[in-house]
């Protein structure tokens, strides 16, 4: 590992770094405060390296510096991810100033698996070989199952150990698929499988090989199951309601946000000669997440489980815009599905969070994590009501909002590749959506509360929500600033 | 002139309203007044940058080249934001911050002790930055959302004393008309758009009004040779642009709204519904007058629609007794003489008589404020004999008054003149029925307006509000005959002088008669930038000149007689003219037209309650069962989740091998 090494691995190596030091403040001072600023504040060094990274890359499009053997890749598709995921752990760490208050062991390694986890996040999106993609993913996993488990009650434990268990079997499948497209390519290099496909490949068998084929097909399932598509998103709804709300909203976005760059990346360099054939297995997928995830949405109680379900469906409509691989077959053309899949990320990353601390800010207080406990939250907590209610709306995709804008990139990619009948199903999905979104925004509106008691707000969490609400609006109105960055982004891929 | 000044016209009036709203309402109400100075100082900072954008685009003569701003891009759709600084944006931005500057001020008196006080001026704010937004717009997405957000504005001031039934529903009434037109202006937005192969092929864009101009005429852009869009095509999206000018400027049939939004305050009328968004018609058809060139029937239609609205709405001036709806029918009147000058081909006299009108028209309607404020009614039959308490208003009146009859040597004459010209030299079966009703209309213009003169200001006092006996009730003022207060006849005093003066922008007449500050014709010549088809500078025509002051002078003679010497009886009039008097007092039945037959009979007998049947039988059943399909089937799947991990490994496993399965099948 050479100095040059160290230099492109600097933000991950200074977010665990980070890690370690909040630790080791955890052991030392008596004040538990100091954890979170020293976390959110540590969290300067990893973006400012990141941000020189980005500046070495200059203005030339698709430019490219690797390392560690050809293994690492920094450029501008890594780190607009990079960017995002110590974005959402910064957010994250501010929203739980009040829950870490409250638990009584080990703040500090509660800080510190977070920082672990993101490290591994960015890892995820930067790495260009089969084996240390894999590995990338387990310092994910690892410590989420973990911090699922943080809350030491029947419920928490329960959803870290299925999230244990059932990553365990996934990464199992992954690894089996990675083994095959091995034996297939000869390499576990992503630059070194796009030039062996190119050469023996069966076009009278789907992927060109029987062998290839379920090799891809497992390497889907195991990335299915971290961005919880269907058919591999039944442990979603069970860990997102078990685990402490700050770690369901971190799971809900960065989680999925690196599974999606990990996907992109895998499917766009090494697959993209058999695009046609796995375009059409992540459109199918799409469908059925969208439909499964709005279906069932419908029929829950609860708010955790709820944004479960519609997770599961956003992580549809994101697949849309990975099945879109056509849209960058017309010459000179930009092309809008991966771009408008990082797009989407961002706006889904800044809803998804508002949401989640807003019901932070409001379950804590209320104890109860019921849709009907929002019940007169318009009056009770104005400014957590307004803000909430504004995610639904993102989440369902209206104008203001990142959430429409991010719809409106994502399928007319897909409406682009000829992939009409998926945005048919996205559309008609949307339209479903609102049936449960839109409930809590009348529960919230327009039934009595209980109590007419106010909901205090504690200060370092509503800097959060407000910034997460501000990025609503500003995407959904200016979208061409982020959208110009996700566009240099996703040229890398191609 | 940096761009950023440029985009600051339009944010200073913004930042007023948004400081107005957020931060002096709900935390300094007590502090109210604070609310008009900030106002004042942003609009003044508006006139001011204006003055600036006028002053380098005419020592530069032509466009500011800024480029379009990227706003939202879609694959090959490209919605851009920007400024267009020509000529016509120039002159544009002069008149709406001159004129709303002038009428803040005197709102300040004629709002004072109003309890909506700093409501008033966050409106006023808001709507001068929307005004000033939609003339700087270079792109006819950002113009729409202007153009409604002016609408808004002026359905808030039209009804800003809204607990006034009255007030609430002449609000309601001109949202509604002019969204009427603004149908066909977003139906002409959305041809744009199914059109778009035309000007992508070509390397345009087709949202961008250069663009779209450029593509109307054909052209060159950037060396290349740009094919022009059939006049077909032309034809359909000028009507449609048309269709939201109708409706914004009260053109002749969706004129009914004007009439009815002066139970607005008076401020209001005379800024909004006089000199600024009511010529946002004649501004959007001058905007895309290059496209209007490229369609004869355009041109016809606005011609025609211009002249008969010109002419229709006099008729009705002429009867009326409240002096504002005498102000309305005149506005209504000489928009339609603008639109007219428009389908003519005189681009350029057209705006050149909007400049002249917001002048005269917004001092008319200032002066009827400061009438009422004396006398607390708007009936003139209640007024007389003002010209002894009050001579500011009385002098003021008079010289809109004679402006706007078009007498030599104030601005009026100058416009009108030019228009008059234009008509009669446009020829043919159009041109000849446009041009005399211009002259009738020149008439009873001449006629209306006095008879308000005379009967305001001169002959016995009346008693006011006092002898209306419970009639509306103004602002809320009793009698108190007295001269307004200074900040009230300031700015009045202003625009009389600008009301002398503005027709020298065009200056007919060579240098030899010593007006050489200005230039002969420069007014014309500044607007000259596009290469129009038809753009003949119309050249001072004496014996038109002399035909419109002799016409002029006989409607004010008529005027004279029948109110001031009282040798003719209007009554004897009245009863000659018969069943057209009466028609006319109605207003020719329109408002009886569009409430009951229209919106009753069909939209409520028929349509409503159809729709209403078919949705409550068709949609809400179909509804129903879709909901409890969806409700049922996600409680079916959710009946999956089980909790039990082995389940969950053993449906992955199964996922897995399905798709397989599936995909092995299917290729």
């Amino acid at each position: 590992m050479t100095l040059h090494d160290v230099y492109l691995l600097s933000p991950e190596l200074s977010l665990a770094a980070l890690g370690l030091v909040v630790i080791l403040v955890d052991m030392t001072f008596r004040n538990k405060g100091l954890l979170a600023i020293v976390s959110v504040v540590g969290l300067a060094v990893p973006i400012a390296l990141s941000l020189i990274l980005w500046s070495d890359l200059g203005g030339e499009p698709g430019a490219q510096m690797t390392g560690i053997f050809g293994t690492l890749a920094v450029d501008k598709f890594s780190l607009f991810i990079k960017f995002l995921v110590l974005g959402v752990v910064g957010l994250v760490i501010m929203s739980s100033v009040g829950y870490v208050s409250n638990i009584r062991f080990f703040p500090g390694e509660y800080h510190g698996l977070m920082l672990f986890s993101a490290s591994g996040m960015m890892l995820l999106a930067a790495t260009t070989d089969l084996i240390s993609i894999y590995i990338a993913l387990e310092l994910t996993s690892l410590p989420l199952a973990a911090l699922a488990a943080f809350q030491r009650d029947s419920r928490s434990t329960e959803a870290g150990m299925k999230f244990l268990l059932l990553s365990a079997m996934s990464s199992a499948v992954l690894l089996y698929g990675m083994a095959l497209v091995y034996g297939f390519t000869g390499t576990t290099h992503l630059d070194g499988i796009l030039e062996r496909l190119g050469q023996a490949l069966d076009p009278s068998v789907p992927f060109g090989s029987y062998g290839l084929f379920i090799g891809v097909v497992m390497v889907v399932a195991g990335f299915g199951f971290k961005i919880s598509a269907v058919p591999f998103q039944m442990w979603v709804p069970d860990v997102y309601e078990g685990a402490p709300t700050p770690v369901t909203a971190y799971l809900s976005v960065a989680s999925k946000a690196a599974g999606f760059a990990v996907i992109l990346r895998v499917f766009y360099v090494a697959f993209g000669e058999i695009s046609l054939d796995w375009s059409g297995l992540f459109a199918v997928l799409s469908a059925l997440s969208m439909t499964v995830g709005n279906l069932v949405a419908i029929a829950q109680r609860n708010i955790k489980r709820m944004l479960a379900y519609s997770t599961i469906a956003h992580a549809g409509y994101l697949l849309a815009g990975v099945a879109a691989i056509a849209a960058r077959v017309p010459e000179g053309e930009s092309s809008i599905g991966p771009s408008g899949v990082l797009f989407y990320l961002v706006g889904y990353a800044f809803t998804n969070l508002a949401a989640f601390f807003a019901i932070i800010a409001i379950s804590n207080r209320t104890g109860s994590e019921m849709i009907s406990s929002f019940a007169g939250m318009g009056r009770r907590a104005p400014l957590l009501a307004i803000v909430l209610a504004f995610a639904m709306v993102s989440l369902l995709g209206i104008p203001p909002t990142a959430g429409f804008m991010g719809k409106l990139y994502v399928f007319s990619a897909a409406m682009k590749a000829d992939l009409a009948w998926l945005v048919v199903v996205g559309v008609v999905n949307s339209a479903v959506s609102a049936y449960y979104y839109l409930r809590v925004v009348r529960v919230m509106y327009m039934t009595d509360p209980e109590d007419e008691e106010r909901v205090p707000v504690v200060r370092v969490p509503m800097v959060a929500l407000y910034l997460t609400g501000l990025g609503i609006l500003a995407l959904g109105v200016f979208p061409g600033p982020i959208m110009n960055v996700a566009e240099k982004a996703a040229g890398v891929l191609f | 002139m940096t761009e950023g000044a440029a985009w600051a016209i339009l944010f200073l009036p913004l930042a007023s309203f948004l400081v107005i709203a957020l931060v002096i309402r709900p935390f300094l109400n007590r502090y109210d007044s604070l609310s008009g100075y900030v106002t004042i100082l942003a609009i003044g900072a508006a006139f001011v940058l204006s003055l600036m954008a006028l002053a380098e685009v005419a020592s530069g003569k032509g466009e500011i080249g800024w480029a379009a701003h990227s706003w939202l891009v879609i694959g090959s759709l490209d919605i851009s934001v920007g400024i267009l600084m020509d000529p016509l944006t120039a002159i544009m931005l002069v008149v709406v911050s001159g004129v709303s500057l002038a009428v803040q001020i005197y709102s300040q008196g004629y709002m004072k002790g109003d309890s909506g006080y700093s409501r008033y001026f966050a409106f006023m704010s808001l709507f001068t930055a929307s005004m000033l937004g939609l003339v700087l717009s270079r792109n006819i997405i950002q113009v729409y959302v202007f153009w409604e957000l002016v609408g808004l504005s002026s359905y808030l001031l039209i009804g800003f004393w809204h607990d006034r039934p009255s007030a609430a529903a002449a609000a309601k009434k001109a949202f509604l008309v002019t969204r009427l037109g603004d149908v066909g202006f977003m139906l002409a937005i959305l041809y744009l758009f199914f059109n778009r192969e035309a000007f992508l092929s070509q390397g345009l864009n087709p949202f961008e009004i250069g663009h779209i101009n450029l593509l109307a005429q054909g052209g060159e852009l950037a060396g290349a040779q740009i094919v022009a869009m059939g006049s077909g095509v032309a034809t359909w999206v000028a009507l449609g642009i048309f269709a939201g000018a109708v409706g914004k400027s009260a053109q002749f049939p969706l004129h009914v709204w004007l009439p009815d939004a002066m139970e607005g305050p008076t401020p209001v009328s005379a800024l909004i519904h006089a000199a600024t968004m009511v010529v946002a018609g004649v501004f959007l058809v001058a905007r895309f007058f290059p496209l209007f060139e490229a369609s004869t029937t355009a041109m016809g239609v606005v011609a025609a629609i211009g002249a008969f609205t010109a002419f229709f709405a006099a008729t009705m001036g002429l009867v009326m007794f409240d002096i504002k709806r005498v102000l309305a029918y005149s506005t209504v009147s000489q928009l339609g003489y603008m639109m007219l000058a428009l389908g003519v081909g005189a681009y350029e006299a057209a705006i050149f008589h909007l400049f002249n009108h917001a002048f005269f028209k917004a001092l008319l309607f200032l002066g009827s404020g400061s009438v009422n404020h004396a006398t607390g009614t708007f009936d003139m039959r209640y007024m007389g004999g003002l010209r002894r308490h009050m001579p500011w208003t009385y002098i003021t009146f008079l010289i809109a008054a004679l402006s706007i009859c078009g007498l030599f040597p104030l601005a009026g004459f100058w416009s009108k003149d030019e228009i008059l010209v234009a008509a009669w030299n446009f020829g043919g079966g159009l041109g000849q029925v446009v041009f005399w009703l211009a002259l009738v209309t020149a008439f009873m213009t001449a006629f209306y307006i006095f008879r308000a003169l005379f009967m305001t200001f001169h002959g016995e006092f009346q008693g006011g509000v006092e002898a209306e006996h419970g009639g509306h009730n103004g602002g809320g003022h009793g009698v108190h005959l007295a001269e307004s207060p200074m900040v009230m006849v300031l700015p009045m005093a202003v625009l009389a002088v600008l009301s002398i003066v503005s027709g020298f922008m065009a200056n007919p007449l060579n240098s030899a008669w010593g007006l050489g500050v200005i230039p002969a014709h420069w007014f014309v010549d500044f607007l000259d930038h596009v290469e129009l088809v038809s753009l003949h500078a119309a050249k001072f025509n004496l014996v038109m000149a002399a035909l419109g002051t002799a016409v002029a002078l006989a409607g004010i003679g008529l005027a004279y007689l029948m109110y001031y010497r009282r040798s003719v009886d209007p009554d004897d009039i009245a009863a000659g003219m018969g069943p057209g008097y009466t028609a006319a007092v109605h207003k020719y039945y329109f408002d009886n037209l569009y409430e009951d037959v229209v919106t009753r009979g069909l939209f409520y007998r028929g349509l409503a309650l159809a729709t209403d049947w078919i949705d409550r039988n068709i949609v809400d059943m179909a509804g129903t069962a879709i909901a409890w399909v969806g409700r049922n089937m996600g409680r079916a799947i959710g009946k999956l989740e089980t909790g039990q991990v082995q389940a969950y490994g053993a449906g992955i496993s199964a996922g897995l091998v399905l798709i397989v399965v599936v995909f092995v099948i299917w290729s």
